[in-house]
C-alpha cells in the first residue's frame, strides 16, 4: 500500500505580488500550507489503521522552489516516510494545468493506492488541482472529504457538499481531496523532527520527469495576469456606537432598506 | 466567442449563479450562448427554465450514469460537446462539484483554467477576467493564452436575468464515459434541508461568532434569523469550538453565500470568513471592537454588545411582523 499526499510551500504571512511578474512573490521565507497538514494526517491515520503499517508507505509530494525543501522536512517530522520535490527554474510560474503536469508525471512513477490533497492553499491557489491531476491519470477524484476508510480495496468517503452529505464508494486507485474537518492533525515530536533528517528527500529537475520546458514553467502556462488594480470600497458604509439606541439604528437602516 | 454555460441543479431548481453566468454571457456575445444540463428526468423542465434565462440551446445528457452528482461523467458530456460543436469558452458557477468538473475539463481539452472569478468582460476583444488575490486586498485581471478557456465564478457573481418565454431548443447528447468516470458511486445521500439550513439560498443569514460568548448564545444569531426568515450561519472559529454544526459554516473552508442581508454577530472579519460572504447585497455587523476588520467591508458598522443589541432588535422586528 502506498500514499501520496501532494503539498504545497506557501510564502508566509509576508505574501506580496511581485510587482514586475504579477505573481506571488515565492522567494522569501515560507511554510508548509496549513491545509495540507490534515491531508498528511490521514495518510498517517490510514496507514496506522492498516494492520501491518509497516507494509505501506506514506510518500510526501510537491513542486515548488528549492526552499521548499523545509515544508517537506515538516512533513518527514510528522511522520512521512519519504519525499519529493519538483524544483526546477523553469517550473517557475506554473499555472494549474502546467502544475499538474508535473505533478502527474511524479505520481505515475510512484503509482500509488491513494492521492491526498487539503481542500486548499493558504496563498489563493489551486483548489482545483486534484481533479486536474485526476483527469491527467485518468482515476477517479473525490473532494470536501470529511470522513475517509479503507476497506475491501475500496475508499468509503463522506463529503459535504452545498445539496447535502453523500456517502461515497470509490475503487483504487484514487485521487482524494480532505477538508480540514476530518482529522486534528498532529504536533511532530522532538523524536520524529531529528528522524527527519534521516529520512530521504529527493528533489528532481523537469528534465528528470520526461517533460518539455514548453510544458512547464511560464512557457506552460495557459494562463496570464494582465494587470493588479485596488478593489472598490464600500460606498455610503454607515457606523453607529451603541448608545443604548443601536437597535433603533439598525432597525431605521433596514427599514430604509426594504429589508423587513 | 461561442459560450457554453453549465447549468447546476439542485432539489429540482436551477443554481442562481449559473443562471447568472448565462445573462452575462449573452451580454458580451452578440451570438447565441449555449447551455449544458446533466442529470435525471427532471432536466426537461429545467431546460425551459434555462431558456428564459437566455439559453439559445440546451444541450442535456440524462439517464442513469448522470443523475448522481458526480464530476467526472460531467467532464465526458461537457467534453464531448465542446469537441463536437466547437465552443472556445466554458464558464461555471462555483461549486464542489462545478469546480471539480472545471478543473478535470481544463485539463482533458488542455485549455486554460481562470477561477474565484468575480467579473468577466472583452478588452480588444479578447476575453478577460477579474479575481481578487490575497485575501481580496488586490483584483487581478486574467486571461487565456489557450484556444479553449474555462473560467470559474464565485458564487452569485452575476444575477440571473429574464429574457422572455423562448421555447427551448433542447439537443440530446448520449456521450460515451470514460473508464475512469465511472469509479465513483454515491451510495449514501442526506439531503442539506436535513444536515441543516440551506445558506446558499437563504435571502437572510445571521452569523455568529466568537463574539457571542458560547454555544447558548447562539440562540442570539436563531432569534434574529427567525423574526427576519432567515437561516444562522457561523464562523470557523464557532464552528471549531462546537458552538454550531459544520452544515452551517460560511467562509473559506465553509460556505460561499451571497444573500440579500447579512449579518455578522461577534464575527471578527478574519479573511477566512470574509470571502464567504463579502457578495453579500447588505452587511451589518455588530462587534464590540472598534478595530474589528469586518467593519471595513459592512454597510452598517454597529460597535456594541450584542448581548444587548440583538434581543432589543428582535423585539422591535417582533413587532413589525407579528409571528
Amino acid at each position: 500500500m502506498k500514499i501520496a499526499v501532494c503539498v504545497k510551500h506557501v510564502p508566509d504571512r509576508r505574501t506580496r505580488i511581485d510587482p514586475v511578474s504579477k505573481r506571488i512573490d515565492r522567494t522569501g521565507s515560507g511554510e508548509l500550507n496549513n491545509f495540507d497538514l490534515n491531508a498528511i494526517e490521514e495518510a498517517l491515520r490510514t496507514k496506522e489503521r492498516i494492520d501491518e503499517p509497516q507494509g505501506t508507505e506514506v510518500v510526501v509530494v510537491s513542486m515548488g522552489p528549492s526552499q521548499a525543501d523545509e515544508s517537506l522536512r515538516t512533513a518527514l517530522g510528522l511522520g512521512a516516510d519519504r519525499a519529493i520535490l519538483v524544483a526546477d527554474d523553469v517550473a517557475v510560474g506554473s499555472d494549474l494545468i502546467a502544475t499538474a503536469k508535473v505533478l502527474s508525471v511524479v505520481l505515475e512513477r510512484e503509482a500509488p493506492d491513494v492521492v491526498l490533497f487539503g481542500q486548499q492553499t493558504s496563498d489563493g491557489g489551486g483548489a482545483l488541482l486534484w481533479a486536474a491531476v485526476a483527469e491527467r491519470l485518468r482515476l477517479p477524484v473525490v473532494s470536501q472529504v470529511t470522513e475517509l476508510t479503507l476497506a475491501d480495496g475500496k475508499l468509503r468517503l463522506s463529503r459535504q457538499t452545498e445539496s447535502g452529505d453523500d456517502v461515497i464508494e470509490c475503487r483504487l486507485p484514487a485521487v482524494v481531496a480532505v477538508t480540514d474537518a476530518i482529522n486534528e492533525p498532529r504536533y511532530a515530536s522532538l523524536k520524529g523532527m531529528m528522524g527527519a533528517k534521516r529520512k530521504p528527500l529527493e528533489v528532481l529537475a523537469v528534465e528528470d520527469l520526461r517533460l518539455e520546458a514548453a510544458d512547464v514553467g511560464d512557457a506552460g502556462s495557459k494562463t496570464t495576469v494582465l494587470g493588479i488594480k485596488d478593489p472598490p470600497s464600500r460606498a455610503d458604509a454607515a457606523r453607529i456606537e451603541d448608545e443604548d439606541d443601536a437597535a433603533e439604528a439598525i432597525l431605521r437602516f433596514l427599514v430604509d432598506r426594504d429589508l423587513v | 466567442m461561442r459560450f457554453l454555460v453549465f447549468l447546476e441543479h439542485r432539489d429540482g431548481e436551477l443554481d442562481r449563479g449559473s443562471l447568472g453566468l448565462l445573462g452575462k454571457a449573452v451580454s458580451l456575445d452578440d451570438g447565441e450562448v449555449a447551455s449544458v444540463l446533466v442529470g435525471g428526468p427532471e432536466v426537461d423542465s429545467l431546460a425551459a427554465t434555462a431558456s428564459r434565462f437566455g439559453a439559445a440551446t440546451v444541450y442535456v445528457a440524462r439517464g442513469g450514469s448522470f443523475e448522481p452528482p458526480l464530476s467526472q461523467p460531467r467532464v465526458d458530456v461537457i467534453d464531448q460537446i465542446v469537441s463536437t460543436e466547437e465552443f472556445d469558452t466554458v464558464l461555471f458557477s462555483n461549486s464542489v462539484l462545478a469546480a471539480d468538473i472545471a478543473a478535470g475539463l481544463a485539463m482533458r481539452r488542455d485549455a486554460g483554467i481562470n477561477w474565484d472569478l468575480v467579473d468577466l468582460g472583452l478588452r480588444d476583444g479578447e476575453l478577460t477576467a477579474t479575481r481578487p488575490a490575497l485575501g481580496d486586498s488586490v483584483l487581478v485581471d486574467v486571461g487565456w493564452r489557450s484556444k479553449e478557456r474555462v473560467a470559474l465564478f464565485r458564487s452569485g457573481t452575476f444575477e440571473p436575468v429574464a429574457s422572455g418565454e423562448p421555447a427551448p431548443n433542447v439537443k440530446v447528447v448520449e456521450p460515451v464515459l470514460n473508464d475512469h468516470s465511472q469509479r465513483t458511486s454515491i451510495v449514501g445521500h442526506t439531503p442539506r434541508s436535513e444536515a441543516g439550513p440551506s445558506l446558499e439560498g437563504a435571502e437572510v443569514i445571521v452569523s455568529g461568532g466568537m463574539g457571542l460568548g458560547s454555544a447558548e448564545n447562539f440562540f442570539l444569531a436563531e432569534e434574529l434569523a427567525r423574526v427576519l426568515g432567515g437561516v444562522v450561519g457561523a464562523t470557523r472559529a464557532a464552528v471549531y469550538a462546537g458552538w454550531y454544526p459544520h452544515s452551517g459554516q460560511v467562509g473559506q473552508t465553509g460556505r460561499t453565500v451571497a444573500p440579500k442581508l447579512y449579518f455578522a454577530l461577534g464575527i471578527s472579519g478574519a479573511v477566512q470568513h470574509k470571502v464567504g460572504m463579502q457578495n453579500s447585497k447588505v452587511i451589518v455587523a455588530i462587534n464590540k471592537d472598534p478595530t474589528a476588520p469586518i467593519f471595513e467591508f459592512s454597510d452598517l458598522a454597529v460597535v456594541g454588545d450584542v448581548h444587548s443589541v440583538v434581543p432589543r432588535l428582535v423585539e422591535l422586528i417582533a413587532e413589525r411582523r407579528p409571528s
